[in-house]
């Protein structure tokens, strides 16, 4: 069976560009970075060079890139390395309801450790409000941590506007970035932000591969502890061919992103527009927001999400709903809740993320086979009427 | 497919049979939760343990279908597992495995399934279903291995359930289960049997509804009360109803001359009320919700009644009442221990002619 492939947030495939130049890094740079002789020595060049494309995607000094394992350890690295040896004590981290459980969780563990960690809330259009991240600022605050861009809703945070509030109080502002670079334009010198996550494997490039922004004179302390790598930030033999395919990811994204991200906003449109005029009692939560350009989360009410994927995916279609817990079985979204959506309708949601491999035709594909499986949930759900 | 040899050897079967076929696993309980049960060598080895996912992803793998694990903890809890709890609660003792039967399993389940395009469900029970033409009806009966008849749990299917429901193996013994799971080249193959409540821990119910009232932060109203003999003298004290049940023996810590045994809870006064073995003999008993499947409801019936899981069905009349969904059980011979909330299930031999909650 063909395969349509609309689930690019969780995660995508290496891209046939990115391929090009990993495969011969696997093979040819075989060296240690840190080693002293040629072999070493074109190792370490390949990984700066990937530094300044990386450094190129995010508008920074490559200086400032350190290269880690993924999305999760930038978080933690942003996170618990910033707010573990700051010297104040009491302290206090602000971050918001919506976050990924990359955030969250290390600010659960900061919790454990002391810290009072203050979860903002944000509005039903999926976004946090400026002034609650003011309103929850406190002589001892340390860390501002919010999202660029929300997984699972696609909302964009602004950013620009929470900034000077963590400079004006002297405060450091870290953005997971993972769901934003790539998508949208990321300049963080613009954003002025301290720190900013990405992750290789959402922009094309393999799984393992990461990166955080680290604003020059940040102080941040490593969160694990072995060689000298990463100009003492993150221990451990550099993954050179891991770097070269992130780098090549932000060469091309940064290239072709306009581009692509209308292209890509124009299937969304036509897959929220086609949905919405041929599956009664369903609609975008979080339209009304400014949203990255590849996804939409659209609920239909009166059937289980989890079943919908089930029935879709056996029909080709690779979607997602809700979040896996550790069985691989889906637990109701904490950002759809935190967005104020009764339980029934979070679990009647789904999430359609689009990337490079989508076209207009896959489009219409899906939207007649979402039609299909919803009404055929539909028929057998004791809770969906059909309104008339 | 829960990851034990009988739901793999079900789906290894039915694909051999070239049938298109897809694995469901149901998650109905998160085993982090209420950690203070949970042994020292961890989760294992219960239902919706991570291993026994691993293992039921394991088998789908390798006979290569499509295989899902579905979300229905939420669902188990509110209908299974409050019920269970509000059953013992109210002196009764639940059989939570036939409120999972009726409510989840071969209800919700058996409607996610179709809406996800499956006309038919299979699963690892024994027992095993057939259609009567001549009546038009489904019938059930107990499964060729008369040790691991499960039939007593599925007295609440209805025909339209029973008519989309497979049960292959109602009709091999467990030996041969386990020679099709080898020959099939299951990895599971050698697993051993699981036997208690999925939920429940080393079977200390008790122990569970403490355990979930601290983690609900309920308290509970009544945590002691006095035991007595049928006379009222007062014979010792006990830390609440749901501890007991009736022909229970231990756990009662009275010194008496002879064995003493729970005859009834009374959760108003939270008495629990003691006697000798033959005090426990009842002749009669009604049960309510009744289902009948073999055969339409009738005036009276013949029947052996079991009053549970392990019990040796008596000789009995199944009298209705004023209507078919209570009935009166006389039995031939009294029985030992009829206990409120396990169910009584009538057959004729093989055939499964319904069943109810007794009362």
């Amino acid at each position: 069976m063909q395969r349509f492939y609309f689930d690019h947030n969780a995660t995508t495939p290496v891209s046939p560009a990115v391929l090009e130049v990993l495969l011969p890094a696997l093979l040819e740079v075989y060296g240690n970075a840190s080693s002293i002789h040629q072999d070493g020595q074109l190792a370490k060049q390949k990984l700066e060079l990937a530094r300044r494309q990386t450094a190129g995607l995010l508008h920074c000094d490559p200086k400032e890139v350190v290269f880690l394992s993924g999305g999760t350890e930038a978080d933690n690295l942003a996170i618990l390395g910033t707010v573990r040896n700051h010297p104040a004590a009491p302290k206090h981290v602000i971050t918001t309801a919506i976050e990924h459980p990359a955030v969250l969780n290390p600010c659960r563990e900061l919790e454990r450790e002391g810290v009072e960690v203050t979860y903002v809330p944000v509005g039903s259009d999926g976004v946090v409000d400026p002034k609650d991240i003011r309103r929850a600022l406190r002589p001892e605050t340390v860390l501002i941590s919010v999202m660029h861009a929300n997984n699972e809703l696609g909302t964009i945070q602004p950013i620009e506007q929470i900034s000077p509030i963590a400079r004006e109080a002297g405060v450091l502002l870290h953005v997971d970035g993972v769901q934003a670079a790539g998508k949208i334009a990321v300049d963080v010198r613009e954003l002025d932000v301290d720190l900013y996550s990405i992750s290789g494997h959402k922009l094309y490039a393999p799984k393992g591969i990461g990166a955080l922004y680290v604003k020059k004179g940040t102080p941040l302390a490593p969160i694990q502890f072995g060689g000298k790598h990463e100009r003492e930030r993150r221990p451990g033999t550099e993954n050179v061919p891991g770097a070269v395919a992130l780098g090549a990811a932000a060469a091309r994204s940064a290239a072709e992103l306009s581009e692509e991200s209308s292209r890509l906003a124009a299937l969304r449109d036509r897959l929220e527009n086609g949905i919405l005029a041929r599956v009664p009692s369903s609609g975008v939560n979080g339209v009304h927001s400014h949203r990255t350009p590849n996804t939409t989360n659209v609920y239909f009410d009166g059937l289980e999400g989890e079943a919908l994927v089930i029935s879709l995916d056996l029909k080709g279609f690779a979607v997602s709903s809700g979040s896996a817990c550790s069985s691989g079985a889906v637990e109701p979204s904490h950002v759809l809740i935190a967005i104020g959506l009764p339980r029934e309708r979070a679990r009647a949601s789904l999430r359609f993320s689009l990337g490079q491999s989508n076209n207009e035709e896959q489009v219409d594909a899906l939207i007649s086979a979402v039609t299909e499986s919803v009404a055929q949930l539909r028929k057998l759900s004791p809770t969906y009427t059909a309104s008339v | 497919m829960s990851g034990g040899v009988d739901s793999s050897v079900v789906a290894g079967m039915l694909h051999r049979r070239g049938l298109p076929i897809v694995g469901l696993t149901m998650q109905l309980w998160n085993q982090r939760r209420l950690p203070e049960l949970t042994p020292e060598s961890g989760p294992t080895g219960r239902c919706c343990s991570l291993d026994d996912v691993y293992d039921a992803r394991y088998v789908a793998q390798h006979l290569g279908i499509p295989y899902y694990v579905v979300n229905f903890e939420q669902r188990f809890e509110e209908q299974v597992v409050k019920p269970f709890i509000d059953e013992y609660l109210a002196g009764r003792t639940p059989i939570p495995c036939t409120l999972c039967n009726n409510f989840i399993k071969f209800d919700q389940f058996l409607d996610m399934a179709a809406g996800v395009g499956a006309e038919i469900i299979a699963t690892g029970h024994y027992a095993r279903i057939s259609y009567d033409g001549s009546t038009g009806r489904y019938q059930m009966r107990k499964s060729v291995d008369a040790a691991k008849d499960q039939t007593y749990f599925l007295f609440g299917l209805e025909q339209e359930q029973l008519a989309r429901t497979q049960f292959p193996l109602g009709e091999f013994t467990k030996p041969q289960v386990r020679e099709l799971a080898r020959d099939l080249g299951l990895p599971v193959a050698e697993k051993p049997d699981s036997q208690e409540i999925c939920f429940v821990p080393n079977g200390d119910y008790a122990g569970f509804i403490d355990a979930y009232f601290r983690e609900q932060g309920i308290t509970p109203e009544h945590t002691r009360g006095e035991i007595l003999d049928r006379e009222g003298h007062v014979l010792g004290e006990h830390s609440g109803v749901h501890h007991f049940t009736v022909g229970q023996r231990r756990g009662l810590r009275i010194s008496a001359a002879e064995p003493l045994y729970v005859i009834a809870t009374e959760p108003a006064s939270q008495r629990v009320i003691v006697g000798r073995n033959d005090e426990l003999l009842r002749a009669r008993l009604i049960a309510n919700g009744v289902n009948w499947i073999s055969i339409p409801p009738i005036a009276s019936v013949r029947a052996q009644v079991k009053i549970r899981n392990k019990h040796a069905a008596a000789w009995a009349t199944v009298y209705p009442t004023d209507t078919a969904r209570r009935v009166e059980v006389h039995f031939d011979e009294p029985q030992r221990a009829v206990t409120p909330g396990q169910g009584a299930v009538f057959y004729d031999g093989d055939l499964v002619l319904g069943g109810g909650w007794i009362e």
